[in-house]
């Protein structure tokens, strides 16, 4: 920084840093807003015409009444996602928005997978299902459904296996998020 | 509000000279010379009758919170205990409550139920425009000029449509209007009714805050929200749609307090008060810089900041920048204030924040009209940035020091905290900035030369608008060249005198927004500056101020073309003219139409006794410049170039 405070030169100064224009990766914000007709479109209008790429957004009630949670992750450099951030803030039914991509967080999701499965394949399946982790929460002569929760890398991998199978439907809940530790959100919103 | 000369509030129905017989017909008694040009219905014809007769009743039926006679307001108070009080009522006493003395609106299918009651309120005067986004640029116009909340109203469906430029000008200002909408009755939604629009869901990302109410019972607590929420931290537009059961259901819901209202909204907590320690970084970088810069936006306006701004820029002498909307921040002629930026600010002006070592913005956005392009903007300056929305800040260029708080309060704090600078410590860096000033205001002066082939040049006009009014009205510009001949020429000597559409640059603003602002501060002349372009955009409220019997002087610039646009055309488009053309009416007869005093202005000699002629008419009067037909306004900043790349003539020296 110490050209910029030199007088002017007559070489040409560097050009002006743009806000922003770092590494793009992806960001988790959780945001408590009150829970009104409409704060889901306000959100998710602001993020359309700001020109920010939703990945996933889960939203839900929380322990407290009227109180909603919403969990967005989103692609973008530190900047771009900052200003997403304070944004949300301008909306009046936004109480609080935390960017907790850095730190030790909890975040999971749900998804839900229809498996195709015969006489001859369905132990086997049932086998795989059982090391992941999962649930069969339906049972046919043709298919099985299973309930499988973990982070995004574990539910992809997890489908990559049963892939073979055939997959006739799936569906996931997108990612929610909880900081580790006794911290809580919800309650530095109280202070 | 600043109210500085012939500062007497008085009430903007009891002006003098506004009672009967004082109709067009019978104003200013112009003197023959005159006489020969204006155009206005001759006394006794059964038009100025007309005209006459339906002002008196106008003046008769609404008045001022003020100047309601005691025994009408018995009777109406009377009339309202008699009967249940219905959300219509509610909206009424809101209003009052709030102090809105005068609102625009239209009727409308859904919004009757209001209508219905408003003979009940005297308090409140109602100004019929002619179309809503009239009503919505005269709450807005009424805004910027008193500094209250200004409201605008209309029906479902197209009403409401109406509304949305007006809504959107507010909006990319930070302007704190409430509008009101009826909708269709609350079974009906969603079914496609008659003038039913998702209205709430088209002014969802344009406003501040919006509401759909459904109920009367939530009626209170939403209008005293969304006056809230309008006013406070950054100002904005709320919408409130209600539908028309909503207004016609009876309730005895209470109008809230302050307190109730605040804490009913909790996300809702601007930060008003800067960080000590980022204000303490802020006086460290002011002290290190040779080279300071102050640039002052519309935030210091809102925040009724301008003595703060000024004791500030004293203490360290720091010469003072402006944006568009942070005109009238500081009286031109003090001695540290330098100019208006950007695109086609002063050459001046732009130079030395490209030569600057510290800028310190406060309440401005850094619109790309104000830097250009960011790589090569203020290449030497670290930036300090001062602004109530944090959104703002680092949003549109890197800064070095960020602060969020209110310009006033951010202003009061870092003033005892920097160091006292004597003009002299800076007189190098003074000197050439006079030095630069002086060169451009020279090169920069009547920029087509127009006025030597005898022809009327705009900014000599506007330059003669500001004098012959002292610098004491109210000028709103429309956009295009207009806007900027008359930031650059008329002269600025107060806030909240100056009313242009920034952000939105919405043509056909300057007549409804000048009649917001003319009912808003009676006690200043208040001037619409309108292109040809913009002009026929809106003009249908020249009946508005006619029947109103609102005092806007029109100066209508036309070249018979879009001016701008033919500017671009030319120096972007290689002279591709496609539709700069413009053809126009005969405005002495439309003035003529409407009862409007009118006459006309074409060569520099005619221009001081036209403007004298609108200035002499009781209300309104229009006059009509013809200038010259290719002016552009220089210097000029092609789009998407920086702020050194300044095209300061065109078609050789001569220009």
């Amino acid at each position: 920084m110490s050209d910029r405070t030199a007088q002017p030169a007559h070489t040409a100064p560097p050009p002006r840093a743009l806000p922003g224009g770092g590494a793009t990766k992806l960001h988790r914000l959780v945001a408590l807003v009150l829970d009104k007709p409409g704060v889901l479109n306000r959100v998710s209008s602001l993020m359309r015409a700001r020109n920010f790429n939703i990945d996933s957004l889960a939203v839900s009630h929380t322990d407290q009444e009227g109180l909603s949670r919403m969990t967005i992750t989103l692609h973008g450099d530190d900047v771009a996602v900052e200003q997403a951030a304070k944004q949300l803030y301008r909306l009046i039914d936004v109480l609080k928005v935390q960017d907790v991509t850095a730190e030790p967080t909890i975040q999971h999701e749900l998804a839900l997978v229809k498996v195709r499965a015969t006489d001859a394949n369905r132990a086997e399946l049932l086998k795989i299902v059982e090391l992941s982790k999962g649930r069969v929460v339906d049972l046919t002569a043709e298919s099985v459904v299973v309930e499988v929760t973990g982070t995004e890398t574990e539910v992809d991998a997890f489908v990559a296996l049963v892939r073979t199978y055939g997959i006739k439907e799936l569906v996931r809940t997108g990612a929610v998020v909880m900081a580790r530790g006794s911290g809580s959100i919800e309650e530095a919103l109280k202070r | 509000m600043t109210m500085t000369k012939g500062g007497s509030a008085k009430p903007p129905r009891s002006g003098a000279g506004t009672g009967a017989g004082a109709g067009p017909s019978s104003a200013a008694a112009p003197p023959k010379a005159r006489e020969r040009r204006s155009h206005v219905p001759a006394a006794g014809t059964e038009h100025a009758a007309a005209i006459e007769r339906a002002q008196r009743e106008m003046l008769h039926e609404g008045a001022s919170a003020q100047s309601v006679p005691a025994d009408a307001a018995a009777k109406a108070r009377a009339t309202r205990e008699a009967r249940a009080r219905i959300g219509a009522d509610v909206v009424c006493e809101a209003l009052i409550r709030q102090g809105v003395g005068v609102f625009f609106s239209y009727p409308g299918g859904v919004i009757l139920p209001l209508y219905d009651v408003l003979g009940d309120y005297p308090e409140l005067r109602h100004v019929l425009v002619r179309h809503e986004q009239g009503g919505a640029h005269a709450a807005d116009g009424y805004a910027r000029a008193t500094g209250k909340v200004g409201v605008c109203m209309g029906t479902s469906g197209p009403g409401a449509t109406n509304l949305v430029t007006g809504i959107g000008t507010a909006q990319l200002d930070s302007i704190p209007i409430v509008a009101i909408t009826g909708n269709v009755p609350s079974a009906l939604i969603g079914k496609d009714a008659f003038q039913e629009i998702d209205i709430n869901g088209i002014t969802l990302p344009m406003t501040k805050h919006n509401y759909l109410v459904r109920n009367a019972d939530d009626l209170p607590r939403v209008l005293a929200e969304a006056f809230h929420i309008a006013r406070t931290g950054r100002p904005g537009p709320v919408h409130v749609d209600i539908t028309k059961d909503a207004l016609q259901q009876e309730t005895a819901a209470p109008h809230p307090t302050e307190q109730e209202v605040i804490a009913g909204l909790p996300g809702f907590r601007p930060n008003m008060d800067g960080h000590y320690r980022q204000l303490k970084t802020a006086a460290a970088e002011i002290a290190a810089a040779r080279r300071p810069m102050i640039l002052a936006g519309h935030g210091v306006l809102h925040a009724h900041a301008e003595a703060e701004l000024l004791a500030f820029a004293e203490k360290a002498s720091i010469p003072i920048a402006w944006t568009l909307l942070g005109i009238g921040a500081v009286d031109e002629r003090h001695p540290l204030a330098y100019g208006y930026m950007g695109m086609h600010g002063w050459k001046h002006v732009n130079r030395a924040i490209q030569s600057a070592d510290l800028l310190f913005a406060i309440g401005m956005r850094f619109d790309d009209r104000v830097t250009g392009n960011v790589r090569t903007y203020a290449p030497y300056a670290r930036i300090v940035h001062v602004d109530i929305d944090p959104a703002e800040i680092g949003k549109n260029v890197a800064v070095e020091v960020p602060i969020v708080g209110d310009a006033k309060r951010v202003l009061k704090a870092i003033t005892p905290m920097v160091e006292a600078t004597p003009l002299e410590a800076r007189q190098d860096y003074l000197d050439q900035l006079a030095e630069w000033k002086k060169d451009s205001l020279a090169s920069s002066w009547h920029g087509s030369g127009a006025w030597r082939d005898g022809l009327l040049s705009a900014d000599y006009v506007v330059q003669r608008i500001g004098e012959l009014t002292d610098h004491e009205a109210i000028y709103v510009a429309d956009v295009g060249q207009n806007q900027m001949w008359l930031a650059r020429y008329a002269g600025f000597r107060h806030p909240n005198t100056h009313l242009s559409s920034g952000g939105l640059g919405t043509m056909g603003y300057s007549m409804p927004a000048a009649m917001g602002a003319a009912l808003g501060v009676p006690e200043r002349e208040v001037w619409a500056i309108a292109g040809d372009g913009g002009f026929q955009m809106t003009l249908q409220e020249l009946m508005t101020l006619v029947q109103d019997h609102i005092p806007v002087k029109i100066a209508l610039f036309d070249n018979k073309k879009l001016g701008m646009i033919r500017q671009w055309q030319e120096i972007i488009y290689a002279g591709n003219y496609h539709s700069a053309h413009l053809l126009g009416p005969d405005y002495l007869k439309l003035a003529e139409a409407y009862g409007i005093p009118a006459t006309k202005a074409s060569t520099p000699a005619e221009v001081d006794e036209a403007i004298r002629f609108a200035q002499g008419a009781d209300g309104p009067a229009l006059v009509w410049f013809e200038i010259a037909g290719e002016q552009n306004v220089f210097p000029m900043m092609p789009a998407g170039k920086g702020l050194s790349d300044l095209i300061e003539h065109w078609g050789g020296p001569e220009e």
